[in-house]
Parts: C-alpha cells; sequence; structure tokens
C-alpha cells in the first residue's frame, strides 16, 4: 500500500510539473483521477511495459483524454518510455500530444480527446474480445461531464446488450467541468440509475482516492458474469494540490512557475 | 439491354465471400441490414454481424475497437447516416488512428429516390476525401464493386466504399481489374474527356455515343478510386484532349469534380465542367425524373462536353 501511496505521489508531481512546463494542459481531471490509474497500471492490469502491444493484455482507454498528464506520467512511471519525455508535453514533435495519440505513445492502446468516443472504442474492443473469448478485460475511464455526450449512451445500451463483462468503466465524480458545476451545466444525475437502467452492474466508490475502496469495486467488477460493470468514483477535482482543488477554473490551465513551486511543496509535504 | 444490379446489392453477396477467406471479417448494421444487404452477410455467418441499433455514431465507434483488437469491421447504414452524424467519429476514432476499418456505405446521392433530400447524401464523398489517411472508392456497377472490396480489404486502414441503392447497369465483366489510385479508360476519344463515377459512368457512355453521332470524339474515364486519384490518368486526358468533363451523383462541390480541378489546377489547367448536384438538397421522387431535374442524364454531360470544347 506504501508503495501505491508513494507511485501515485510520483504521478501527480509529474503531473503538475510538465503541464506547469507546457503552460497549457488538464490539471484537474489528471489529479483527481490519480489514484484510478495507479491501481490499473500498478496493481490489476496485465501489461508488460517491454512488449506494450503484446496480444493478451489488459487495454485501458482514457476516454476523457484531456486528462492525458494523469495516462503519461502513469506510464512513464511503469517504464513505458523514459521519464524524460514527460517534459516534451504538447511541444511540436513530441510523442505526447495534448491528447494521446495510440501511434505516437507506447502503451497507449486507443487515441482518444473528443468526448464519448473512448467508451463506444472500448465496448468494440470488449466485443471482439468475447467474439474470440480471450480472459482479458477491457478497462476505461469517463468524465461525470463527459456523460453529457449522447455517444455514451448508445455504447451503454451495446455493452449491455452483448452482456460485454470485460468490460470495466470507471466515472470520475469530480462534479466540475469547464463551465462550472456539472449539476449546474447540465445534470448527469443520477449516474448510477441511469447505468443501472441501462443494465449494467453499478458499484459506487465513496471515495475515489481510496485504494482499499477503488481495489473492491475493481475486484467485484472482474467476476461480473454477464453484465459490463461502471465503477462511480466520487473524487476531488484537482486532489492533492490546495489551491485547485475543487476548483473548475483548473480544470484546462497550467500553473506558473511560482504555483508549480506551491503545488510540489504540499505533494512533497 | 446490359443487365442491372444495384451495388449495395453485389456488396451484401460479396461480403460472404470475402467473410470466407477472413475469418477476422465482422460486420456491423444499424437497423438497415435488410436495405443495405447485410442481411445476406448475416444469413452466412450469425455469429459474425452484429446489429447495434440505430445508433451510428456506436457502429463507427465500436468497429474502431473491433479494428483496434484485430478485427476487420465492415460497418453499413446509408451514407447519409455513416458520413454525416458519425463523421467526427470517423475522423478521430478511425482516421487519426489510422484503423482498420471499411465503411461501405449505401444510398448515397440522389438515386435513393422517394425517401427525399433528408435521406440522399450528396457531399459523402467531400466528407470522406478530405480526411488524412482515407481511401475513397465509388464503384460503377457491381463488378467494379466486387473488386473494389478485394482491394479494401488488402489495406490496412481506413476505406469509405460509396454504395447505391438503385439498379445500375452492369459494365464490366469478370476479367475485369481494380488497381487502388487507377483510373480505367472506358472509351478513347480526342476532342474531350468525360471523367465519371459511380452511376455516372454509364451516362457518360451514353453521353459519348451522342456526341460521336455529333462528330466529337469524347474520351470517358472511369474514376473510382477517387482517393488516391489518378493523376497522370487526369494529367494525360487534359494534355491529349484539352477540355474535361466530371460526372458525379453527387454535390459539385468537394466532390469527383473538386478532386479533378485541384489536380488540373496543379498539373495542366484546361477548360473544364463539372456535372453533378449544385448547391441544392435533393427532394421525393421517382429516380429518373430526379436525375433530370437535378441535371444528372446523358444529355446533361452531353452540353457539358460542348461548353468545355468551346472554352478552348
Amino acid at each position: 500500500m506504501a508503495f501505491l501511496k508513494e507511485t501515485v505521489t510520483e504521478i501527480r508531481k509529474d503531473i503538475v510539473k510538465m503541464i506547469g512546463q507546457a503552460a497549457s494542459g488538464h490539471p484537474g481531471g489528471s489529479l483527481s483521477s490519480a489514484e484510478i490509474l495507479t491501481l490499473l497500471y500498478f496493481e490489476q492490469m496485465n501489461v508488460d511495459e517491454k512488449n506494450p502491444r503484446k496480444e493478451d493484455r489488459d487495454r485501458f482507454v482514457l476516454s476523457k483524454g484531456h486528462a492525458a498528464p494523469v495516462l503519461y506520467a502513469t506510464l512513464a512511471e511503469k517504464g513505458f518510455f523514459p521519464k524524460s519525455e514527460l517534459e516534451n508535453l504538447r511541444q511540436l514533435g513530441s510523442i505526447l500530444q495534448g491528447h494521446p495519440d495510440m501511434n505516437k505513445v507506447p502503451g497507449i492502446d486507443m487515441s482518444t480527446g473528443s468526448l464519448g468516443q473512448g467508451i463506444s472504442v472500448a465496448a468494440g474492443m470488449a466485443l471482439a474480445g468475447k467474439i474470440d473469448n480471450k480472459p482479458h478485460k477491457i478497462y476505461a475511464l469517463l468524465g461525470d461531464g463527459e456523460l453529457q455526450e449522447g455517444l455514451v449512451w448508445e455504447a451503454a445500451m451495446a455493452a449491455s446488450h452483448y452482456q460485454l463483462n470485460n468490460l470495466i468503466a470507471f466515472v470520475d465524480n469530480n462534479n466540475l467541468q469547464i463551465d462550472g458545476a456539472i449539476c449546474e451545466v447540465m445534470s448527469p444525475f443520477p449516474i448510477d440509475a441511469k447505468f443501472e437502467a441501462f443494465g449494467w452492474n453499478v458499484i459506487t466508490v465513496e471515495d475515489g482516492h481510496s485504494f482499499d475502496e477503488l481495489r473492491t469495486a475493481v475486484e467485484v467488477a472482474q467476476k461480473s458474469e454477464d453484465k459490463p460493470t461502471v465503477i462511480i468514483c466520487k473524487t476531488v477535482k484537482g486532489k492533492c494540490v490546495s489551491f485547485m482543488e475543487n476548483n473548475a477554473g483548473w480544470h484546462g490551465k497550467g500553473p506558473n512557475a511560482e504555483e508549480v513551486k506551491q503545488a510540489l511543496a504540499e505533494l512533497e509535504a | 439491354m446490359a443487365e442491372k444490379k444495384a451495388t449495395r446489392q453485389a456488396y451484401g453477396e460479396y461480403l460472404v465471400k470475402l467473410g470466407e477467406k477472413n475469418p477476422n471479417l465482422v460486420v456491423l448494421d444499424a437497423d438497415l441490414s435488410g436495405a443495405t444487404k447485410t442481411n445476406i452477410f448475416k444469413k452466412a455467418y450469425p455469429d459474425r454481424h452484429f446489429n447495434v441499433g440505430i445508433a451510428e455514431e456506436n457502429l463507427l465507434g465500436m468497429s474502431a475497437g473491433l479494428a483496434a483488437a484485430g478485427k476487420i469491421p465492415f460497418a453499413s447504414t446509408f451514407a447519409i447516416f455513416g458520413a454525416g452524424r458519425a463523421y467526427e467519429i470517423i475522423r478521430n476514432s478511425i482516421c487519426y488512428t489510422k484503423l482498420n476499418v471499411k465503411i461501405a456505405l449505401t444510398h448515397a446521392g440522389i438515386s435513393v429516390g422517394e425517401d427525399g433530400g433528408s435521406h440522399q447524401s450528396i457531399e459523402d464523398i467531400a466528407l470522406m476525401r478530405v480526411l488524412p489517411n482515407m481511401t475513397v472508392l465509388s464503384p460503377a456497377d457491381a463488378i467494379e464493386t466486387e473488386k473494389m472490396l478485394d482491394a479494401a480489404i488488402t489495406i490496412d486502414g481506413p476505406v469509405y466504399i460509396r454504395l447505391g441503392r438503385s439498379d445500375v447497369p452492369v459494365l464490366f465483366d469478370e476479367s475485369y481489374h481494380f488497381e487502388l489510385g487507377k483510373a480505367s479508360m472506358m472509351k478513347s476519344g480526342s476532342d474531350v474527356t468525360i471523367i465519371a463515377t459511380g452511376l455516372m459512368v454509364a451516362l457518360a457512355l451514353e453521353a459519348a455515343d451522342q456526341l460521336k453521332e455529333e462528330g466529337v470524339s469524347a474520351q470517358v474515364i472511369n474514376m473510382g478510386s477517387i482517393k488516391p486519384i489518378d493523376v497522370d490518368a487526369i494529367k494525360q486526358a487534359a494534355l491529349t484532349t484539352g477540355a474535361i468533363v466530371t460526372a458525379e451523383e453527387h454535390s459539385i462541390i468537394g466532390g469527383l469534380g473538386g478532386a479533378v480541378a485541384e489536380v488540373l489546377c496543379d498539373e495542366a489547367p484546361v477548360p473544364m465542367e463539372r456535372v453533378g448536384v449544385k448547391d441544392l438538397f435533393g427532394q421525393s421522387g421517382k429516380v429518373a425524373p430526379l436525375m433530370e431535374k437535378y441535371g444528372l442524364t446523358a444529355g446533361d454531360i452531353v452540353a457539358a462536353a460542348k461548353k468545355a470544347i468551346n472554352r478552348k
């Protein structure tokens, strides 16, 4: 457990540093989902950083593609590519595009960024797994604001119809989107009842930053026999950086040098 | 009278043969499998046909996921919904990623007929052609449809195949060889070249016959491969005949006419006329009167050819 906590802190530091260096990017939703990715890549998923495209690997689709920094930091921490690459986030010629590119970055299973598409693609990957009777899982991470996209629900209907029990989706429920509170912009609530009505297993994790709670939920989801599972994680946008926490203003902007310094000091404390 | 067959029918039938040879081939449809003819494949391979319901965005999204997992998905619905409604999924999840999805859309053009303007896609070539990594194929008849499907499956990347609802004359026989990026010479001539695609190829041949009666020697080129386009064939036609007419069942903006005009601008500017749907939506009607109303007859091609020649 100490290992996961140390790892997630490293990942958070890298998120802050790389977005600061790029002077643009999405820190809020990267920090809110750091535990989810850490648990998946450092404990739950069958992946091989030496062989990123091995056939029987578990797949991860970052449907909320703007949280690319958390994915990049996690993959670098895991050893898919050198950490020094993080300095090139969003720079011309970099493999680390503003949103994830599967053809540029080792370890990325799908290019995303246009909201709603990742979960649909993940359903297709899960269907392929079912056709071939493969044991691997497809994990996807959705934003709560992303649930406003109609395609999410087309995919949700299909995943349940095809009994894609190999599909496990997380919702990073940090309650904020770029224009403000999700319930003020366009409420997706009740999220649990919606997925339930669409035929999914629904698990709510009250503290989406608790590895224990996340692990329990994932292990239940992995045993699902005939339904896809959604794990709704209640999280804090900008988690662990005091001035970013619960602040929609930090959805999509880079911290300046002073702010990076303060954030790193808080993370190292 | 030549045998007639709709390209969608040829598609549905030939999918079964392709499926036989390619165990990874899967077919997805969005509640139109009777109309797109993928129900023929469904009969042969029920476990490899997926009807995602009336959800075109998810049709293309799931196809991308299947391709990312090593399958060869053929996604079918009407052109208006596939190329239109699901456009940005095709752009970002299929073309940006260069995933191996074959997008075979039927009911393209105004020859849809009675369903009317809401269902007549006259912009799909333009939409698909502008996407990096995309291949755009537009067969003239049933045989070319089969040959293009053979070619499409050898491409590791996205392919758009434009198919029609109406029966069209079979122009080719089994000996026809389709090569990606190559046009086929249907008839040689010296005064003007008609470059046509889809069901307009048969009409272009009729137009050439009419022109011949009037002493005009017209060359006819079938441009089935719209992207990549046959630059050499267009350049040669411009240099040898000095006037070009394009003919397509599509908007005159951005389709075959646009593609040919781009090549002429770069390589060999000569007078050019575009036969196609003007900047207008279609409407309900029987196919023949619709084609007449929207300026898509052999007579329209003849008139355009004369105009182009006069501009030399």
